[in-house]
């Protein structure tokens, strides 16, 4: 079990990702980033898809980057690592690498580089069962491109694409279950988790990265700037998304479910919302039905998570 | 010299052949006509264990690129084949593994464009993809498609190149149509394209990590692509090259162009691909009737050769560009190519169209060109109408 200590100790002395990138401030994306390189004790190459990540890490002539990094696309970052998994084998078998298991390969890609332009790439590769970490850094939104509206955006969020207005309460659709759809693909490793919860995603981490085949994580990451908060109350509004079940934190081991953390007493989706922009409007009263709304979608997913997981006391982590 | 001897195989088996010679490591792929004949038999030589490589059935064309970059990038041997609307829905990846110097082969089996759909021989699908900066070389019969697909990987890996080479020979006429290939043995094969050395750092080492593909701004990014047009420039000199060494192995030249009885020609004919083979019967034909006439054919398209268009056609009287793709509102790519070659010289510059979706271009018709009695648009029916 990795402790916060050995999660931020460099590795053959250098940091995986640097300071001095150009992230914005509060921004989750580099702290999921040194959990998971943090926990992965093997050499690791990252294929990253394009996005913020991509943008503000490797601005040429510089690389924020102390491990084997390459960016292709916006779409095809799980094709990329397919091909780096194939070559790997290949290598082994004439006899040029050691071992299949020297080198980890970890994915990094923003929801729109998942549930959206990049999910028939990573659909092909989760099937096909290429040993590799898909980790989704999950905010909600095309950031990068200044805050439009994905397939993970949620209900009623104010984005520039789902825009509030006179005849619009924000985005029209529920988000869709990208963590549904990878277990849907019977890989051996698929977990939810939050980029302030270190610990949490830490163990996953390391249960993905010891999975035989294609492992997928993931990864609720605050976004200040498209989510509209200060950026030091990340961590409030991450622990918001969690306490109010809006975002439960599970893994789903061959098929298994199981709720890694369960809120004792669980906040009303209200909390959730409260505290940032994109949602204002709901807390106005003549929105009070379209949070009405949310707290029974809220309760519905978690009776749903629920019942997957066996609905009894042994399905939780306790 | 090898002294196998010849065997009837179509294009596509031919150059998958070629594929278990070379013993590509890693091949990601997607099913396509008429290109799937290729990765047919070669999945069923690797079944076999006559080749030992990894082959990565992907879910698109635009993943079978994607993870080529990927595998070309960690370090392995890599090679791919495709068509048309996979062309097509890979021309995105195909800029940028030419642009992150992936050195690659892809063996490409033309194909019209959609639409409508069609599944027969032109050029539009290579042509989408001229600017991206990958090596396009053009086969004129199962032979060369041969050839040039066992040439390729040392073009590719060449350290001054480091490109994708696209191998393109022309859908069901070459592809599909059994011929005799003279092959050469595995082990000719194994010694000419030798041991793939990359160039660039590998993904998988990890002691000295390297970042591929950044963000290129206004202040790096023009320099990016001199530096990739300057590679590709290169490979000019780069496959005259192999293609000596080849001719020492095998006896078959298979250069940047071929002349043919340009000997005091007043009138030359220049095409890509199969096509060059009906028109040299055609020109034996007028050469028997008196006529002063020859054929350049094109085999690299991309390096254009355009220092031996000028010298082996610049001072003919009349210069005839067959293209088997057209732009429309604009001249046809290789006609565009031509005339820019020629653009000092004082030959007349005609330009055809012709082929488009499959349809045959006969002899009859090529004596047309030739006599310059033949509409722009070769072989179509009847006037345009409107929607």
């Amino acid at each position: 079990m990795s402790r916060l200590k050995t999660l931020v100790e460099k590795r053959h002395g250098v940091d995986p990702l640097r300071g001095g990138h150009a992230l914005c401030q509060g921004c989750g994306i580099p702290m999921v980033v040194r959990v998971v390189l943090g926990t992965i004790t093997r050499p690791t190459v990252v294929v990253n898809a394009t996005g913020c990540l991509e943008v503000a890490t490797t601005r040429f002539p510089t690389t924020a980057w102390n491990v084997p990094w390459v960016h292709v696309a916006f779409e095809n970052a799980a094709a990329v690592a397919s091909g780096i998994e194939a070559a790997q084998r290949a290598l082994v078998r004439r006899e040029s690498l050691p071992s299949v298991d020297d080198v980890a390969i970890v994915v990094f890609a923003g929801d729109g580089g998942t549930y959206d332009i990049g999910m028939q790439a990573l659909s092909g590769a989760l099937e096909r069962g290429h040993r590799f970490l898909f980790v989704c850094y999950d905010n909600e939104a095309y950031m990068n491109t200044g805050v439009q509206r994905s397939g993970a955006t949620p209900f009623a969020a104010d984005t520039t694409t789902s825009p509030v207005g006179l005849e619009s309460f924000g985005k029209a659709q529920k988000r869709k279950d990208m963590t549904a759809i990878a277990v849907a693909h019977h890989v051996p490793y698929v977990a939810q988790a939050a980029s302030t919860y270190w610990h949490d995603l830490s163990l996953k981490v390391e249960r993905a990265a010891a999975a035989d085949g294609a492992a997928f994580v993931n990864v609720l990451t605050d976004c200040p700037l498209g989510w509209g908060h200060e950026p030091h109350l990340a961590p409030h509004v991450i622990a918001a998304a969690v306490e109010t079940r809006f975002w439960p934190l599970y893994d789903v081991v061959d098929g298994r479910y199981r709720l890694t953390y369960e809120p004792l007493h669980p906040l009303p989706v209200e909390r959730w919302l409260e505290g940032q922009k994109r949602f204002a409007h709901l807390l106005r009263p003549e929105n009070a039905r379209l949070v009405e709304v949310i707290q029974q979608n809220v309760d519905r997913d978690w009776a749903e998570l629920r019942r997957r997981c066996g609905d009894d006391e042994k399905g939780a982590l306790s | 010299m090898s002294t196998v001897e010849s065997r009837l195989l179509t294009g596509g088996e031919a150059v998958a052949h070629a594929l278990c010679q070379i013993q590509p490591d890693v091949v990601p792929v997607y099913p396509i006509t008429p290109q799937t004949p290729i990765i047919q038999t070669f999945s069923s030589l690797v079944a076999d264990g006559a080749a030992h490589t990894e082959i990565v059935n992907v879910e698109s064309e635009h993943s079978a690129m994607s993870a080529a970059i990927g595998a070309a990038l960690a370090g392995a041997r890599t090679a791919t084949a495709t068509s048309s609307q996979g062309l097509a829905l890979m021309a995105e990846v195909v800029y940028i593994a030419a642009s992150m110097r992936a050195p690659l082969t892809m063996a490409v089996g033309n194909r019209a464009l959609s639409g409508p759909i069609n599944i027969h021989c032109d050029h539009s699908d290579s042509m989408l993809v001229r600017d991206s900066g990958v090596v396009q070389l053009f086969a004129e019969n199962a032979q060369e498609a041969y050839d040039l697909m066992v040439m390729a990987p040392r073009i590719a890996e060449h350290p001054a190149v480091s490109l994708p080479v696209l191998v393109c020979q022309d859908g069901f006429t070459i592809t599909h149509a059994a011929e005799p290939v003279c092959m050469l043995e595995d082990a000719e094969v194994r010694a000419f394209v030798g041991e793939y050395r990359p160039a660039l750092r590998s993904l998988l080492a990890t002691e000295s990590p390297a970042s591929h593909g950044p963000f290129a701004m206004p202040d790096y990014y023009f320099e990016f692509r001199r530096a990739q047009a300057a590679a590709l420039e290169a490979a000019a000199e780069v496959i005259a090259g192999v293609a000596d060494d080849f001719a020492s192995l095998a006896g078959r030249a298979n250069h940047g162009v071929e002349p043919y009885r340009l000997d005091g020609a007043e009138t030359v004919l220049i095409a890509l691909g199969s096509t060059a083979g009906t028109v040299k019967d055609v020109i034996d034909e007028l050469r028997e009737d008196g006529e002063r006439t020859g054929l350049l054919k094109i085999r690299s398209f991309r390096p254009f050769p355009a220092q031996a268009v000028r010298e082996l056609a610049g001072g003919a009287r009349h210069v005839v560009v067959l293209d088997r793709a057209d732009s429309p509102g604009g001249a046809p790519p290789l006609a565009a190519d031509v005339a820019f070659a020629l653009a000092d010289c004082d030959a007349t510059l005609r330009s055809h169209v012709y082929g488009l979706g499959g349809r045959d271009l006969h002899p009859e018709a090529i004596r047309q060109i030739f006599h310059g009695v033949a509409p722009r648009y070769v072989g179509v029916r009847g006037e345009p109408c409107p929607v």
